[in-house]
């Protein structure tokens, strides 16, 4: 009541309430009230738990767990293979991406169809496979073990695995922004005597610079936190081929839940920094959609 | 650009030639990329798991093991699929048909599960119901099991699933907007008329969209699942769990054909997915009617 009436003093006429517009449909109680207990239920709670779990023993330990040298290791690894995935998938995934919303070919759609294959074939079969192709005697690695480059079981390994699992975020996000380009403007631009270079790098790729660093964050997210694919390829080797995400499996696996904690703690920071980094992206892109009518 | 410097004329004629040049390596280069890249550790699991002839891939894939592993995997995507189903529907239901406060952060929170890494998502659930966690005493008390059984398998499935459906629906729903369903309103239908006769007939392709992707990630899942499973041969051994277990046996034939049977799941995702886009234009370009023509 108190607050009701507080609201009415500042808003004369129109009481604070939480539905902002009213609507004659029915069903808000019911759906709204499952979607935040299921919310809650499925991601709220074990996050909270696990967050808490990492904080339980205050900040020194869980600084002096996630600094270990080990662990320091780990991140090494995870995250310069994550950014060079990440590099490598802003490539092929800007190529595709490019190919498919520009070109005719034949075949189109079946390669369309095929660049959602990383995100439909379970890891731990693309790990296997990827581990079969690479090592000494497989299909791709016999050619390359001559000239003395190891691509299983070394880092050059866990970097395929992670653009296998990354490129199609970057293909998916540039794509939609290259097919609903304006014809127009690069005609106008072509008009003024601009060259096909120059309406690629002044035009297109300004407008497709803000969707290609939203792909390449998320395909750089899901690499930094890719567990399946890259357990089989890279060895698993401490302080030099072993990802963050497997050290967690590790600890676990030595009952050591604290630590395991407090290091997925670290984990849950980094996706929620590059969460963040993606809405802001989002936005950023919305914004330059409105302006531009 | 070379082409400068010559006459007026061949230096306009020019760039036409180039590009067209360049639109073809540019192609050639994709679809290198996509064969080497993508089809080829498809390939490779088929040739590996028929290594040693058709008797042996059949004698592989009928295995007591596998057929567990495969019963299930069914079951938990049986369970989980149906949940995030419902849920997908009512949140997408409150967020495109009603304004409330903080709605931007509802849709923050039901991406959660897409950033986070799988192998946190599974110790996530350890940290709730595992026998340190907050409900693992009470749950041993009472003689249930969740973590190294069945019910944290689900629970792990639904968790990186979650956003799927809703994701899909969100977008679709707010596109469409509420008009028929008012209207149906305003002529005297109940709820859940509304709902079975004008909303799901309308969202009908795009759910089911959404509902294929969560099923194949829900079938592939490996990371969270193998984190809350033990490894429980024929009792808790998902089919990516039974792939994993079976190569590092060193039975590799097994390994790959049990892989085969994920493979073809994931291929027949991608051609049930790319059916769907096509048919009802869900997910489909502005630029892929003149692909038929």
């Amino acid at each position: 009541m108190a607050i009701a009436q507080i609201n009415q003093v500042r808003s004369p006429g129109r009481r604070w309430s939480f539905v902002t517009k009213s609507s004659p449909l029915p069903g808000f109680r019911l759906s709204f009230g499952f979607t935040m207990i299921y919310l809650t239920v499925i991601v709220l709670i074990p996050l909270v738990a696990t967050l808490l779990h990492a904080a339980r023993g205050g900040f020194g330990v869980f600084l002096h767990t996630v600094t270990a040298p080990r662990v320091l290791a780990s991140y090494r690894v995870t995250l310069g293979s994550a950014a060079a995935a990440a590099l490598l998938s802003a490539i092929f995934g800007m190529l595709l991406a490019w190919v498919l919303a520009r070109y005719t070919f034949p075949g189109k759609r079946i390669v369309d169809a095929l660049v959602d294959l990383p995100f439909a074939l379970p890891t731990a079969v693309a790990g296997i496979s990827l581990t079969a192709l690479y090592a000494e005697h497989g299909w791709i690695g016999q050619y390359l073990e001559p000239h003395g480059i190891h691509v299983a079981f070394t880092p050059i390994g866990i970097v395929m695995a992670m653009s296998f699992v990354g490129f199609p975020f970057v293909v998916r996000s540039v794509q939609p922004v290259l097919e609903d380009l304006d014809p127009a403007m690069e005609e106008a631009a072509a008009s003024l005597g601009a060259n096909a270079w120059q309406r690629v790098t002044r035009i297109i790729f300004p407008i497709a610079f803000p969707a290609l660093l939203t792909g390449t964050a998320l395909a750089f997210a899901r690499a930094a936190g890719e567990y399946g694919s890259v357990i089989f390829i890279a060895g698993n080797m401490p302080m030099k081929t072993e990802i963050t995400a497997l050290l967690i499996v590790t600890k676990l696996e030595e009952y050591d839940y604290s630590g395991a904690a407090a290091i997925a703690g670290a984990m849950l920071a980094l996706s929620f920094a590059i969460m963040l980094l993606v809405n802001l992206l989002q936005w950023w892109i919305q914004r330059k959609e409105g302006r531009r009518g | 650009m070379s082409g400068r410097g010559s006459t007026g004329y061949s230096a306009m004629l020019r760039p036409s030639g180039m590009q067209r040049l360049g639109r073809c390596a540019l192609i050639v280069l994709a679809l290198v990329f996509l064969g080497g890249f993508l089809i080829l550790p498809v390939v490779a699991v088929f040739a590996q798991a028929f290594a040693q002839g058709w008797k042996m891939y059949c004698t592989s894939i009928t295995q007591e093991d596998v057929l567990s592993a495969l019963r299930l995997t069914g079951l938990v995507a049986c369970i989980a699929v149906p949940l995030n189903v419902v849920f997908g529907i009512a949140a997408s239901w409150a967020i495109t048909r009603f304004d409330f406060h903080g709605k931007n952060l509802l849709i923050t929170l039901i991406d959660i599960p897409l950033s986070v890494s799988p192998v946190v998502a599974g110790m996530m659930y350890v940290e709730v119901f595992g026998l340190h966690g907050w409900l693992g005493p009470w749950l041993s008390e009472h003689n249930l099991h969740v973590i190294f059984a069945v019910p944290g398998i689900v629970l792990a499935t639904v968790f990186v699933t979650f956003p799927f459906v809703a994701r899909e629906l969100i977008p679709f729903m707010q596109a469409q907007g509420s008009d028929e369903e008012i209207a149906a309103v305003v002529l005297g239908a109940n709820g859940w008329n509304v709902f079975w006769r004008v909303t799901l007939p309308n969202i009908k392709w795009a759910l089911l969209y959404g509902t294929i992707l969560a099923a194949s990630r829900s079938i592939g899942e490996f990371g969270a699942v193998s984190v809350v499973s033990g490894h429980i041969r024929g009792q808790t051994t998902t089919l990516p769990l039974e792939v994993e277990m079976l190569y590092n046996e060193y039975s590799f034939t097994a390994a790959f054909a049990a892989a085969s049977l994920l493979t073809l799941a994931a291929v027949v995702t991608l051609a049930i997915k790319k059916l769907i886009e096509v048919t009802s234009g869900v997910h489909r370009g502005p630029g892929e009617e003149e692909v038929e023509s």
